[in-house]
């Protein structure tokens, strides 16, 4: 219990609002944010970056064997969003009955992601939506 | 004194018709539809509860307002389904909406006038100048228990209301606002209860139309309006019906209600339904136009406000997503059996 209560309370910030980061020498951007640049390395700075949520769907796949977290939520939709700011986003796709297709434009929603059991806790965060 | 600066509403996009329910328990559709004024209700997905639907609609008041969400000082959510007992709605959303940390926050309950009842606590707030706009939102997934009449009407939706007074921000004056409380017995859920339970015919005449028609009576009074010194009127919506008639009784015509009565096509949802009425009203309402407002919680309150919208609407008209627009995309209409899974209904151990 206590290592679930920590474990997401780490990322809270990130999954609600897309809080990833900026290099601040070479402006590469990423999410989730990552504790060093992969162009620069080690010795620059990294600044926080909220992205708006928006984008296009870059890739797409339809999940009928899910793992046990997600068994009643079958099938469902998980896609590499490309964002408008650049960096590239893995997440759920809502699916609202339309046909979602490699350059759907999506913008983020906020949705419950799982649920620890009867008594665990709930898991907010984005799930991409077909606009 | 406060206003509202903006607003945002939101409801799922599944639906399940009358006549889907009706099949199930071998009741007569036809009669339900004209009985209680309803043909479909939103059911929310199974990754939607009343926190989701409650950062959505914030998010949304937020764009409307046209603010920065760290000028928020105060959040309540009003709800009868909190996903968690212990544990508020209210700090999810304001970390949702990145409203920072300074900023009071608490979750209401009301049965379906807890969303209303934070307007009013947003309005004090802000009167007295503790804050530069407090946000109210009333949202729920209400449920009915399979075989109840109210597994017709119970739905999902909410909407969130920004509260300010900065003149040019506020797109309507809260003139006036007023209650009515008394303990009246006609709707209840205990602690650890999947569903409500009910009184039946006693939700009616000592429930909703006395605290109704209490509440606007003396709201008419204290302002000295009468029901043909407004535009719209927007009364609370367990079924279609009920607020035709309370409309009827206080002298006000169906003009003045069509634009704020959604339950006929959204159902009831509970905490959102008097604000989503409010939010598809001001959608259509122009500056000089006055609207009453007048909700009702079981067990048992009714609040009602005296609202007059101002110029500053048409600036912000295009920065939210109208409600009827958003009841009208997509709809995705289900079945019973899947109905029932959404609503987590099915034992699976
Ligand atoms: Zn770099």
């Amino acid at each position: 219990m206590e290592r679930s209560s920590a474990r997401l309370w780490r990322k809270i910030r990130a999954r609600y609002n897309l809080v990833g980061n900026e290099c601040q020498s070479c402006k590469s951007e990423y999410f989730p944010p990552r504790p060093i640049c992969k162009k620069c390395g080690k010795k620059t700075e990294m600044a926080v970056k909220k992205f708006a949520g928006n984008g296009e769907v870059y890739s797409f796949t339809k999940i009928r064997v899910p793992p046990d977290t997600f068994r009643e939520e079958a099938p469902y939709y998980v896609g590499v969003i490309k964002l408008e700011e650049g960096p590239m986003v893995e997440g759920h796709i809502l699916d609202d009955g339309r046909e979602i297709k490699i350059g759907t434009k999506v913008r983020a929603a906020f949705r419950r992601m799982y649920v620890e059991g009867d008594e665990g806790l709930i898991h907010y965060q984005f799930k991409f939506e077909p606009i | 004194m406060a206003g509202i600066v903006g607003y945002g509403v939101h409801f799922p996009i599944y639906r399940i018709r009358v006549e889907e329910i009706a099949k199930v328990w071998n009741e007569d559709a036809e009669a339900i539809k004209n009985g209680l004024n309803i043909k479909e209700k939103t059911v929310p997905g199974r990754d939607e509860d009343a926190a989701t639907i409650a950062v959505e609609a914030a998010r949304r008041a937020v764009r409307h307002a046209g603010i920065n969400a760290k000028e928020i000082g105060a959040v309540y959510v009003g709800s009868e389904s909190h996903p968690y007992a212990v544990k508020p709605t209210a700090a999810t959303v304001i970390e949702a909406i990145d409203a920072g940390n300074n900023v009071m926050a608490a979750d209401l309950e009301f049965a379906c006038k807890a969303g209303t009842a934070g307007v009013q606590m947003a309005m004090g707030l802000v009167d007295s100048n503790m804050v530069k706009y407090g946000m109210a939102i009333g949202s729920d997934t209400s449920q009915g228990r399979p075989g109840d009449a109210l597994e017709y009407t119970a739905s999902a939706g909410g909407a969130a209301f920004i509260i300010g007074k900065e003149k040019g921000k506020v797109i309507a004056d809260i003139l006036k606002t007023v209650s009515y409380t008394t303990d009246t017995p006609d709707f209840w859920r205990r602690e650890g209860a999947s569903f409500p339970s009910h009184g039946g015919r006693f939700t009616g005449e000592p429930a909703y139309f006395k605290h109704i028609t209490n509440a606007t009576k003396l709201l008419l009074e204290e302002t000295g309006m009468k029901p043909a010194d407004f535009t719209y009127a927007i009364f609370h919506q367990p079924n279609g019906k009920f607020p035709v008639n309370v409309s009827k009784q206080l002298g006000f015509t169906e003009k003045q209600i069509e634009h704020g009565l959604l339950t006929p096509i959204i159902g009831n949802t509970y905490s959102g339904a008097s604000l989503l009425g409010l939010a598809a009203t001001l959608d259509v309402a122009k500056a000089g136009d006055r609207i009453l407002v007048t909700s009702f919680g079981s067990g048992a309150g009714s609040d009602s406000f005296a609202i007059e919208v101002t110029d500053s609407i048409e600036a912000a008209r295009g920065r939210t997503t109208k409600v009827k627009d958003l009841i009208g995309r997509n709809k995705v209409y289900i079945d019973y059996a899947t109905y029932l899974k959404n609503r987590d209904t099915i034992k699976m151990k």
